[in-house]
């Protein structure tokens, strides 16, 4: 009865192929087609854009909170990976994602303005709608996996959340879950280094986190979040892997948020602005597009073209949002989707609210 | 018809719709290869294979989320919490998620869950296996919460709950699991949800009740009957959320008098809103404050003092009669 070490297969494996200069690693470079590169450049620019609009509308006070994500664009590179008929199960940082996946602005900006109109996904597309809870969305990628495999489906379901939500039982019992049943399961970790004012450090004492899958025996890496190209190879490995029968994989991305956690908080009280200044220079838009310039498959001419046109594409957006928004929202509305029928006591409950509004309405005039 | 227990109505349930619908799927802690702890779902796994008895790992926040994914997806799952009392570390899943999926996606998807626990006390059991919370899952938006009192019934509300598009929480009263038998058709039968019954006519009071509490509600009707020739209504919720409040309201327009019962502790409990919902409606009917016979304000004893603590047919009885005697 020795006492010995167990040999067990494991290693962590870290992956980035353009650097902050916009140079690749030629053997490690992705095969994208061309168009998809500067798509995926558009979208990355667009989110940045709409992020920045978002911020002065909401010190505007013309939206509530929400979840900047400035310097995660490059998300959009694993939902590159989705077809319509995936899963994308978001949390509340994915905007990109969602956006990329057929979600328009104008609805980003009607939940934010406290619409719950703007929860609505699109028909055609698998998205779930955004998660506040942090973590607990991970299950529901399991679940959705577990009802693909059952069908016999091809179909991956891309579950998305922060280094935070990596403390939370919910996500240890979403990766032991889909191990144990072998789902076509995609666990995204955006590593954006703060989780409100906590440092990675103090979620895990981990190396790293994508070191966690190692003890639910699934496929584990870290990439370079800001590099657009390997976060698209990274997914692309863990999609045809789950495609494949092949079960589920874990993704460390490292990124960093660079704006603060939500609208509510200033990130100056908790960290260093030399720690942000480090990641600005680490800008998943400026490699990528120096990458694309190289590839002369931008030019300064494009740049500043695409530029204009998501400034107008949102300019667009935020009229028709501010069209949608010009009646009040009606309060009746707040019984709507709470039970596929209604039952009575709620009917009495929307009456009752309707009489009050009409006592309102004639006090009023 | 056969004569069955609560558990193997129970059973019979889940078998004719696993049987009818492939979207049906079990899953929970045990439920495939042992049959559950109470062998609810005995001989299940044989019958349908273990991807739609599913034997999960021990985590009821897991259960209920992937349960939720399921669910979206288009399946209808039916997870088991082994013992209500271990619940409590799925109700964030069910009140973040499954109560609200419908209304955030603004009807896009819904989730046609039940979650199935065994609940209640009188079974001589450890710590966390009496508990009776069924007010935490009735006041949650979206939800609802069934519970039965007879195999009967019981078979009946969870074919409609497995139907049913909205989530469903389903307490079994595990005192009732094997304390009598009663016919169950092999056809099938549902009963709505949100309906309550009435169990037993009579003009003199109402006693209102659900789930374990109703044995001993009948009883003191009996009682009332024989000892005081006193005829007594009672209702059988079923559903505790939503509350049909249509019976139990008119059922005291006719009596006057409403004695309610449950096992649950008594601030903040159900009763405490369907006296809510008496005063309503039926207020200029009373002729007696409407009583409440409920377990107590208390963590529910370990089991030598547990009988004291759950509303028995004594309990019913004095209250009933004070009522009466107002």
């Amino acid at each position: 009865m020795p006492r010995k070490e167990i040999e067990l297969p494991y290693r962590v494996e870290h992956l980035s192929i353009l650097n902050e200069n916009g140079e690749v690693d030629k053997s490690l470079e992705p095969d994208i087609p061309e168009s998809l590169l500067v798509k995926l450049y558009r979208a990355m620019v667009l989110s940045r854009k709409f992020d920045e609009r978002m911020l002065i509308l909401q010190r505007q006070g013309r939206i509530g909170t929400f979840a900047p994500i400035k310097g995660q664009e490059a998300q959009v590179g694993a939902v590159a990976l989705l077809e319509p008929g995936d899963w994308l199960v978001p949390s509340f940082r994915e905007m990109p994602a969602e956006v990329w996946r057929g979600k328009k602005l104008e609805n980003v900006l009607l939940l934010y303005a406290g619409y719950n109109e703007g929860g609505r996904t699109p028909d055609d597309l698998n998205n779930l709608p955004v998660s506040i809870p942090v973590g607990t969305q991970t299950l529901h990628a399991v679940g959705l996996a577990y009802g693909i495999k059952y069908r016999k489906g091809k179909n991956v379901a891309m579950a998305f959340f922060g280094d935070g939500a990596t403390s939370e039982g919910d996500f240890h019992e979403a990766l032991n879950f889909a191990s144990v049943f072998q789902v076509p399961a995609v666990f995204i970790c955006q590593n954006n280094h703060w989780a409100i004012s906590l440092p990675r450090a103090r979620q895990s004492h981990s190396k790293t986190l994508a070191q966690k899958a190692l003890a639910y025996d699934m496929p584990g890496l870290q990439v370079d979040g800001n590099d657009v190209l390997a976060v698209y190879a990274a997914a692309k490995e863990a999609v045809d892997r789950a495609r494949a029968g092949g079960g589920p994989s874990f993704i460390e991305s490292v990124t960093y948020r660079l704006s603060m956690h939500t609208t509510a908080d200033d990130p100056k009280k908790y960290r260093r602005e030399e720690e942000v200044e480090q990641w600005v220079r680490r800008d998943p838009i400026i490699r990528f597009e120096k990458y694309l310039l190289g590839r002369g498959l931008l030019s300064e001419e494009s740049v500043a073209g695409i530029a204009d046109e998501v400034q107008a594409e949102i300019k667009e957006a935020e009229e028709r949002w501010t069209r949608m928004t010009e009646k009040p929202a009606d309060p009746m509305e707040m019984f709507d989707h709470a039970y596929e029928e209604l039952p009575p006591y709620l009917l009495e409950q929307k009456e009752q609210l309707r009489r009050e509004l009409d006592a309102k309405q004639t006090e009023a005039n | 018809m056969a004569k069955m227990t609560m558990v193997q109505a129970i059973n019979l349930a889940l078998t004719q719709e696993m049987e009818k619908d492939d979207s049906v799927v079990v899953l929970g802690e045990d439920v495939g290869v042992d049959g559950g702890v109470f062998r609810v779902t005995d001989g299940l796994i044989g019958k349908f294979g273990p991807e739609r008895v599913i034997d999960t790992p021990l985590a009821e926040s897991g259960i209920a989320g992937i349960s939720i994914g399921m669910a979206v997806y288009g399946l209808k799952p039916v997870c088991e919490m082994q013992f209500s009392g271990f619940d409590y570390l799925a109700f964030h899943q069910l009140e973040s998620h499954a109560a609200r999926l419908r209304w955030r996606s603004q009807g896009r998807f819904r989730v046609p869950m039940v979650m199935r626990a065994p609940y209640g006390g009188g079974v001589r059991a450890l710590e966390h296996h009496s508990e009776s919370r069924e007010a935490y899952w009735a006041h949650t938006p979206g939800l609802k919460m069934v519970i039965p009192s007879s195999p009967r019934n019981a078979r009946a509300l969870l074919v409609s709950a497995i139907r049913d598009p909205d989530p469903v929480v389903f307490y079994e009263p595990k005192a009732v699991y094997r304390a009598f038998r009663e016919e169950v058709p092999e056809a099938e039968e549902t009963i709505p949800i949100g309906r309550s019954q009435l169990v037993r006519e009579g003009r003199d009071v109402t006693l209102i009740s659900y789930g374990a509490t109703m044995h001993p509600v009948l009883e003191a009707a009996s009682l009332l009957k024989e000892r005081d020739g006193v005829e007594a209504e009672v209702v059988d919720l079923l559903t505790v959320s939503p509350l049909d409040d249509s019976l139990f309201t008119q059922s005291v327009k006719k009596t006057g008098r409403a004695v309610l019962v449950h096992e649950a502790p008594r601030s903040f409990g159900p009763g405490a809103e369907i006296v809510a919902r008496l005063v309503e409606k039926s207020f200029l009917y009373l002729e007696a404050p409407i009583a409440r016979v409920t377990g107590f304000d208390v963590i529910i004893p370990l089991y030598q003092r547990e009988r004291e603590y759950m509303p028995g047919t004594e309990r019913i009885l004095r209250a009933a009669r004070e009522t009466l005697s107002f």
